[in-house]
């Protein structure tokens, strides 16, 4: 038995040149989910596979990778994805925001505005939004084609009738340039107004599901919502008690079992950026 | 003061360094030799080449091992490693008549040309525990000269009367056949797609599914009209010279179920095919696998759509046991901003619901006070 030897990025070429033909057809469509023969990668589906396999298709020696989880550079599966890709690919990595050319990342948009030499990956479990309210694929397909979204506005507002406000916190479906109802992935909707008129391309994988969608810059992107009841941005009231920010998305982490709390940035790059500039002034 | 609850690449490290330590067990136990697994736990061997939709028994072997005897772990091993290997064609289709067999059998016909083969079979032992490894104790082994005779398929015998409907039409096999690790599945799926689909299928899932069919959930009264194991030749038709080569050989067992039809306005009554087909000694997959490809086969024969075992979408979108346990097992992966983001849903919730508990105790004692 030889060793196998991969090719840069693990995959091999035919294979990225599938990806990046659906990825082409993904930004020409905006919002629109194209099916891609999706591979096995050597970690579990559901584990970012289709981020991976995004990113392994459009990543060249030059870039500099950024990889996250939960906005955390140092989460696990963050730490993993990374270390792949220095293995396969030996690019550079980082943690700023600011120096990557390529992030990939699991459920949140860095607080640091992006900028439109930049793409951002996203891991994306279910790509359908409108899956939970319609099971198959051969439905939703159709109601796409007929861009036929009632079930999701009836959905939303029947979350007005009995909570008095639309009751999803994350994965808040979008409207992509008018057309598109697209799932943004499970950022929480803080994250949402981010991925408009955004300089970056937003690429987005599902492995598991085998579909690419994408954000092409300066697209509008629209949270779903009623003139009567406008989107709202969803933060909990507090300042990050390491960086004192105000503005950022907070992770709560219980310090006691006597109900204690303290509220951090989730955005790790963010908030060391502050210590520190915090530090130097 | 706030500790790193996110993990880090020493976390990694050290768990890969435990999880070999767990692997290997007690170091006093010689470790398993891979020839070992390819020899004795042979079927374990079949299931991951079957799941993991390689024919390798040595690398099957190898992820057994690795995988700590975890199958689905195994298969997803053999997987991963397949998507990486470049394809040069496809193989001429390989002519299950032809077989070489070591068992065939079949519960339609009491005596058929060719005979019934008992092979290699757990099915008429009785389930003891032998703890002095019966292994050891097999002694000879059984042995028959070779058959000379022709060993049809019960399928083609009854083909031959028009009783069971013909074999896919020629012009169906000449279309090359679809390859769902090629080109993503999409509904509606052909025939090829779905079988290719269930036999890399979780074998559990397809049996659950075959089993409820039995049950009455699409019911379509079964025959194991053959059941056969051996090897086949594969053979590569080489452009270059202008013949096919042959390849070598693998092991498979294939299962052709008869099933009951009434026929239709159009279509005379006759019998219906399941198909089944794995590599290696696989029987109850493929048994299962042919139940759940005639019940997917409802829609082209005009049955009522009723069961989840004729539900294309539903069997075809969970079978895959690496798609199913890598979702599943995603939710051990951190979700913290997602939680964060539902407390902060739940909470104003709960304080919506309290003030509103509250006015109604108000108007309440107001009213009582009036």
């Amino acid at each position: 038995m030889s060793a196998p030897i991969y090719n840069f990025a693990y995959l091999d070429e035919q294979t990225k040149r599938m990806i990046r033909r659906a990825i082409l057809k993904a930004v020409a469509i905006p919002g629109y989910q194209v099916p891609f023969a999706s591979r096995e990668m050597p970690m579990p589906y559901g584990w970012g596979t289709g981020g991976v396999q995004v990113t392994a298709a459009i990543l060249g020696p030059d870039d500099v990778l950024k990889v996250i989880d939960q906005g955390a550079d140092d989460t696990t599966n963050a730490v993993s994805i990374r270390k792949f890709f220095v293995k396969t690919a030996g690019v550079r990595t980082t943690t700023r925001t600011r120096d990557a050319t390529v992030i990939q990342t699991r459920h949140r948009i860095p607080e640091t505005a992006l900028a439109a030499h930049q793409i951002i990956v996203f891991q994306v479990p279910i790509p359908e939004p409108l899956r939970f309210l319609e099971p198959r694929d051969t439905e939703t397909r159709r109601m796409h084609a007929l861009a036929d979204y009632g079930i999701m506005h009836v959905k939303l507002y029947e979350d007005i009738a009995r909570h008095g406000h639309i009751a999803t916190s994350y994965a808040y479906p979008v409207k992509v340039d008018g057309r598109y109802v697209m799932d943004p992935s499970p950022t929480p909707k803080f994250d949402n107004p981010k991925m408009s008129d955004c300089p970056a391309l937003q690429l987005f994988g599902a492995g598991r599901e085998k579909r690419i969608y994408a954000i092409p810059p300066w697209t509008r992107v629209v949270s779903l919502d009623f003139e009567d009841h406008p989107f709202e941005r969803y933060r909990f009231d507090a300042t990050c008690a390491l960086c004192g920010a105000t503005d950022s998305f907070l992770d709560e982490v219980v310090t006691d079992d006597r109900g204690g709390r303290m509220f951090v940035c989730s955005d790790t790059d963010y908030c060391e950026r502050r210590r520190a500039d915090g530090e130097a002034a | 003061m706030y500790v790193a609850v996110k993990g880090g690449e020493r976390a990694i490290e050290n768990a890969h360094r435990l999880l070999a330590h767990a692997r290997r067990g007690d170091p006093a136990v010689p470790e398993l030799a891979l020839e070992q697994i390819k020899e004795q736990l042979t079927l374990a061997v079949d299931r991951v080449m079957n799941e993991g939709s390689l024919y390798d028994r040595d690398l099957a072997a190898l992820a057994i091992r690795q995988a700590r005897g975890d199958l689905i772990e195994a298969i997803f091993l053999l997987r991963a490693f397949r998507a990486t290997l470049p394809r040069f064609g496809t193989s001429v289709p390989v002519d299950t008549a032809g077989m070489a067999i070591t068992r065939r059998i079949s519960a339609a016909f009491k005596d058929l040309p060719g005979g019934q083969v008992l092979g290699p079979t757990f099915d008429y032992t009785h389930r003891l525990l032998e703890p002095e490894g019966g292994s050891d104790a097999a002694g000879e082994p059984a042995t028959a000269p070779a058959s000379a005779d022709e060993m049809p398929r019960v399928t083609d015998l009854l083909a031959s009367d028009d009783l069971i409907e013909p074999s896919a039409s020629s012009e169906a096999a000449e279309r090359p056949a679809g390859d769902l690790t090629r080109d993503p599945l999409s509904f509606p799926a052909e025939r090829d797609l779905r079988l290719q689909n269930l036999a890399r299928g979780d074998e559990g899932f397809v049996l659950a599914l075959g089993y409820s069919t039995q049950r009455g959930y699409g019911r379509n009264h079964p025959f194991a009209g053959e059941i056969r194991l051996g090897d086949v030749a594969v053979e590569f038709f080489a452009e270059e010279i202008g013949f096919a080569v042959p390849l070598g050989h693998i092991t498979l067992t294939e299962c052709q179920m008869v099933n009951q039809f009434r026929g239709t306005a159009t279509e005379p009554p006759r019998f219906t095919r399941g198909y089944g087909l794995g590599f290696g000694h696989c029987e109850r997959k493929a048994m299962a696998m042919a139940l759940v490809d005639r019940a997917l086969r409802a829609r082209e024969l005009g049955e009522e759509l009723r069961a989840p075992a004729q539900d294309e979408e539903f069997v075809l979108s969970h079978s895959d046991n690496v798609q199913a346990t890598g979702f599943v097992e995603h939710l051990k992966l951190p979700h913290y901003v997602d939680f964060q983001a539902e407390l902060g849903l739940v909470r104003r919730l709960r304080a919506e619901f309290e003030e509103a508990a509250a006015e109604r105790a108000r108007q309440a004692a107001q009213e009582a006070a009036e």
